[in-house]
């Protein structure tokens, strides 16, 4: 990115007592841009918002806006809106006084807040029910009053701490695209703080991965998707079957050293920084191929693994096999199911084959 | 047959519940009802079970305007509501700072609250009783207001801090989101919601006010006299029937104020009474 991003956190660091919660962030988000926060708990995904939002301190660090610098100002003066996971609607004021309390304290006059506060509960499906208090809602309905509040003034950026993860798994899968679509439309800069990945790949322009303070890796959905930057990357991104290697880079391959299950192999090495050593290899069950051992058919790059079938289960589409493969057990999917019991030979192309020398990054 | 058994048993059971219920009733309502009859009655005495004859009299007696009865309860009254005024003043803050800041001796601070309470009371309101006659405090309403501060306060604040830790810190932050200050925050958000607590607190006090006496009787008599003082009067000379008229304007309030702090107080609050 050539042109300064529209917020720009540079070294933002917090502390939790001695513990260090957030490690010099570095951060640009451009006007208009969807960027997810995505992390599991406690990587301080929720602190890097509430520090965005002017509810945490960070120790160190700047936070722009626009160019100016909004690090010491308190949270009513950053003009962001912040959505929380609990929605927080007051429970004395009706979904309308709710909704239109933003704008009553920027001084609009009562008529044009009513039908400004109107509009918005038209945008979000809220009519009828202006006259009610937040108790009296369902979830979804709440959730999007507590929306609703915070875009009736057009704040520059919205925040959104996991604003989905109170909601039925049905309607959030609806909820994602309405909010991103919403998001699209109205061209709000939005910071939306998630665990869940198949929810940031779907909604965000932007991924950054948190993991214990820092950020992973960020870029778009595809890249941290199909090249995660380090073994913590791909194992959160669904990589979860571990395998254990010897690799030893011979020119532009990584000639793999026989092991309990695959004989020897090479796959190309393809811009990864390696070196020869032991290579933790990860890859996605849906990633994995699986064929009777007598009949292997001719193979594209990758790594050819045997194994015994040990259970199989239908989640759905596909079936899945728990595989023993040397002294480890991975997850492998197939349109075809084999028995438990049987012999497979278990190929996983090289694009989704994640390799990582052991010693960097271990998974914690 | 076991059926039977078990169902007669079950009726059983209503003996004794039926007995200590009657016994409480009784203990609750027996010394009311006298009370009652005490204020109607002209003529009562030993062994007569119920009085020889009734009549308003006492009444008349009481709330002339030699009898003080209407001074006292005006005095009363007037006390209960500043010291009402100055406590939520006091408390309102402080319950506030105790309940969101992360005060060093936070426990401490609350339990400072209690040492009006923790000594006894003849001693404290002595000595407060000499130093109010220096600083010409003795015989004042605002002297006697202190007194009851000092006393209500424990309630108020630790009531209010109750009050104001029940309410999600988030409620308030979506409001500063919005771009409330600090100060619009507080009245927007956290006051109203904080109100039913403060309300209740606010009921306490007033009733501590209306039923103090040894700190009344030391700061405010003679010059300022208050119900209690004047139920004493009546009770040690003997007249039962103003005494009983008394007591009745103490306890009017009481009944009709607790009846509004059960609504008012919920178990989200009280739970956190003392925290």
């Amino acid at each position: 990115m050539s042109e300064a991003g529209f917020l720009e956190l540079t070294g933002i660091e917090s502390a939790y007592g001695s513990t260090a919660v957030l490690k010099s962030i570095d951060l640009s988000v451009r006007h208009g841009e969807f960027v997810a926060l995505l992390g599991s708990s406690g990587c301080g995904k929720t602190t890097l918002l509430r520090a965005i939002a002017g509810f945490v301190t960070p120790t160190a660090g700047t936070i722009r806006v626009g160019g100016y610098d909004v690090t010491q100002q308190p949270p009513d003066k950053r003009g962001m809106a912040l959505m929380f996971q609990s929605y927080a609607l007051w429970p004395h004021m009706t979904v309308a006084d709710n909704i239109g309390y933003g704008l009553k304290l920027r001084g609009v006059s009562r008529a044009e807040r009513a039908q400004k506060v109107a509009a918005m509960q038209a945008l979000l499906g809220l009519e009828g029910l202006g006259e009610r208090k937040p108790a009296n809602l369902s979830g979804g309905q709440r959730q999007r009053v507590a929306l609703g509040r915070a875009l009736v003034i057009d704040p520059e950026i919205l925040l959104l701490d996991e604003p989905l993860s109170n909601l039925d798994a049905r309607i959030r899968l609806s909820v994602r695209h309405e909010l991103r679509a919403l998001q699209q439309r109205l061209g709000i800069t939005a910071i939306h703080v998630t665990h869940d990945r198949e929810e940031a790949m779907v909604m965000a322009d932007r991924i950054v991965i948190l993991d214990a303070g820092q950020i992973a890796q960020q870029g778009s959905p595809e890249e941290v998707y199909n090249k995660p930057a380090s073994a913590f990357v791909a194992a959160f991104m669904g990589a979860e079957n571990l395998l254990t290697l010897q690799g030893s880079v011979e020119g532009d391959r990584l000639v793999i050293a026989p092991g309990p299950a695959n004989a020897l192999g090479s796959v190309p090495l393809a811009s990864r920084p390696l070196v020869s050593g032991a290579i933790e290899a990860r890859f996605r069950p849906e990633a994995a191929q699986l064929f009777p051992v007598d009949a292997i058919p001719t193979l594209g790059p990758g790594m050819t693994f045997r194994g015994l079938v040990r259970s199989v289960s239908y989640p759905g589409g596909v079936w899945r096999h728990v595989v023993q493969l040397g002294d480890r057990e991975v997850l492998a999917d197939s349109l075809q199911a084999f028995a438990a019991g049987d012999q497979v030979a278990l190929h996983v192309p090289a694009p989704s084959l994640f390799l990582f020398n052991s010693d960097a990054n271990r998974i914690r | 047959m076991s059926s039977t058994l078990r169902s007669s048993l079950s009726t059983l059971w209503w003996v004794p519940r039926g007995l200590i219920f009657g016994l409480m009733a009784f203990f609750i309502f027996g010394p009311l009802f006298n009370l009652l009859l005490w204020t109607v009655a002209e003529k009562w005495y030993f062994p007569h079970t119920l009085p020889l004859q009734y009549g308003f009299s006492a009444w008349e007696r009481v709330f002339a305007p030699r009898g003080g009865a209407l001074d006292s309860l005006r005095n009363s009254l007037v006390v209960a509501v500043l010291t009402v005024a100055v406590s939520l003043a006091l408390a309102v803050p402080a319950g506030y700072a105790l309940a969101r800041l992360k005060l060093p001796f936070r426990s401490l601070i609350l339990l400072a609250f209690l040492i009006p309470q923790a000594f006894p009371n003849l001693t404290v309101y002595v000595n407060v009783a000499r130093i109010f006659y220096e600083i010409r405090l003795n015989g004042t309403i605002p002297g006697v207001v202190l007194v009851h501060v000092s006393h209500g306060l424990v309630y108020a604040v630790w009531i209010a801090t109750a009050a104001f830790s029940a309410i999600d810190v988030e409620l308030e932050q979506a409001a500063r989101s919005m771009g409330a200050g600090a100060l619009r925050a507080f009245f927007d958000v956290s006051l109203p919601l904080a109100a039913p607590g403060l309300m209740a607190s606010a009921i306490f006090v007033f009733l501590e006010s209306l039923d103090e006496f040894t700190g009344s009787y030391f700061v405010g008599a003679p010059d300022v006299n208050m119900l209690p003082l004047l139920l004493y009067t009546a009770g040690s000379g003997g007249n039962y029937q103003t005494a009983s008229i008394t007591a009745l304007l103490l306890l009017v309030p009481s009944l009709f104020f607790m009846l509004i702090v059960e609504r008012f107080l919920k178990a989200d609050v009280l739970s956190r009474v003392g925290r």
